[in-house]
């Protein structure tokens, strides 16, 4: 079985837990560095990136997160998307840069502005993620993709702008597939390990 | 009516708060300290409840140009508390933009009788509790995330744990009841039985479930932690301290690694004077705010 390790130090990851084990991979909490060494792919869930970033410092996670990052597949999602990026705006925050993006923090608003929308699977995704049904993409103060480089693909588009996009072995969505039933992000993403 | 997008997205926002800690600033400059300490969100008011304990008076809403101060200051999420039952503070809040409402014991309620209808609302609301009952009481009337009480401005975690640990028990008990069972559970815990019947199923509330009141040191963080709390507010404990922002940064630490006593130790290494404490159980039931709400 797969072992994917959930970075656990704040945030929604026994939400992701869940996600990986419904999609048939094994799940692991990862706080430390040491964590990292019985993993097959990472993810980084949502929550606070100022306050993931702040303890990733604290705890001397930044280097270590990267290098892994560099080697094997990593999928972020809201907050994990804002670390993955290679460019932070709204305000400006550090980042690991490991996908090709810019990605503007808290970009539709507040919480008020926060919704619920069904997505039409882009070609090439419909056959990977399998099945025809759109994903529910629920997107709780959002971050928005404003660039993205040559290498990275986009998988789905909400109002134009990606929110779901994927480069090499990482896969970043701006929104919360593991706050759903439909668990084929997870599936797709196991596959990649 | 959980299952409503609406209310997803309230408890959603509760979920990406987990493991976190909710700092109490009352100006921007306490906000920003907070947020470069690793506060997952703030909650914004007037003063915090040491000092309203001390100086008393009827405590309100925060004034709007400190709530908007704090909202321009900081990334993070901005929680604002409104008077139980005061439910034109919550639309002025609600207008104002801010991302969570407490509907607060802290403040001097406005209604004696009725909490405010938090369904009506698109802002998501937080609502503390004493016991099983008071929870699912404010669930059932639009709550999306839950905090146990605790006795807010004491710096005296007694209370944080009496009312976690009555919760938690009284949840352990549903599961192994018979559903024939439940509907009496639901007349004595004067709860709405289909949220009864939620917790018997499931073993846990049906939104998160953090701690508050009390809260003063990284190992009373990780206490809580370890009792089931998934998040933590801090309310005095933090600039009440001789040492605010090594105390926030420490308390972050904590509610990260509540499972960890090595990285406890850390966390809890070179910390100033924590705030002063009261005992609890020499207050007089007057002064209690934790008997606020019904």
């Amino acid at each position: 079985m797969k072992t994917v390790g959930i970075l656990a130090l704040q945030g929604d990851f026994e939400a992701h837990r869940k996600a990986v084990e419904a999609a048939g991979g094994r799940a692991v909490e990862v706080r430390t560095a040491a964590g990292l060494d019985q993993i097959g792919g990472l993810i980084l869930p949502g929550g606070e990136s100022t306050t993931m970033l702040r303890l990733i410092h604290a705890e001397g996670l930044f280097e270590p997160l990267q290098r892994f990052g560099r080697g094997r597949p990593v999928f972020g999602t809201c907050a994990g998307a804002i670390l993955l990026a290679s460019r932070v705006t709204h305000p400006e925050q550090e980042s690991f840069g490991l996908m090709d993006i810019e990605v503007e923090r808290n970009g539709y608003g507040r919480q008020l502005d926060s919704r619920v929308v069904r997505l039409p699977l882009e070609d090439g995704l419909r056959e990977r993620a399998g099945g025809d049904d759109g994903l529910e993409a629920v997107f709780i103060r959002a971050p928005i993709i404003r660039e993205t480089g040559a290498g990275v693909r986009v998988l789905a588009r909400y109002l134009g702008d990606p929110v779901l996009v994927e480069q090499g072995l990482h896969l970043a969505a701006t929104f919360h597939p593991e706050l759903t039933r439909d668990h084929r992000l997870h599936r797709l993403f196991l596959a990649k390990i | 009516m959980f299952l409503d997008d609406a209310f997803r997205l309230k408890a959603g926002l509760a979920e990406m708060l987990k493991g976190g800690v909710i700092m109490d600033v009352t100006n921007a400059e306490q906000a920003l300290i907070a947020e470069k300490a690793g506060a997952a969100a703030v909650m914004a008011l007037e003063r915090v409840p040491a000092d309203i304990r001390k100086e008393g008076g009827v405590a309100r809403m925060a004034p709007i140009r400190k709530i908007r101060e704090i909202m321009q200051a900081v990334s993070i999420p901005v929680m604002a508390k409104a008077r139980i039952g005061h439910f034109m503070e919550a639309r002025i809040l609600e207008a104002l933009e801010v991302d969570y409402i407490d509907e607060s014991e802290v403040l001097t309620p406005a209604d004696e009788e009725h909490h405010i209808d938090k369904r009506a609302f698109k802002v998501p609301f937080v609502c503390g509790a004493r016991n099983l009952g008071e929870a699912l009481r404010r669930i059932g009337e639009g709550a999306a995330m839950i905090r146990t009480k605790g006795e807010a401005g004491s710096g005296n975690i007694v209370e944080a744990v009496r009312h976690m640990r009555t919760i938690q028990k009284e949840m352990k008990q549903l599961t192994v009841l018979g559903k024939e069972e439940l509907m009496a559970e639901a007349k004595r815990h004067q709860a709405p039985f289909e949220l009864v019947e939620y917790v018997a199923a499931h073993g846990k509330l049906p939104v998160p479930n953090f701690s508050a009141g009390g809260i003063a040191t990284p190992a009373d963080a990780a206490l809580v932690m370890q009792l089931g709390a998934e998040a933590v507010f801090v309310g005095s404990g933090i600039f009440k301290s001789e040492d605010p922002e090594a105390r926030a940064r420490a308390i972050v630490k904590a509610a990260t690694y509540y499972n960890d006593p090595a990285k406890l130790l850390e966390a809890s290494e070179e910390l100033g004077m924590a705030m002063p404490g009261l005992d609890v159980s020499k207050l007089a039931e007057s002064e209690l705010l934790q008997t606020r709400g019904w």
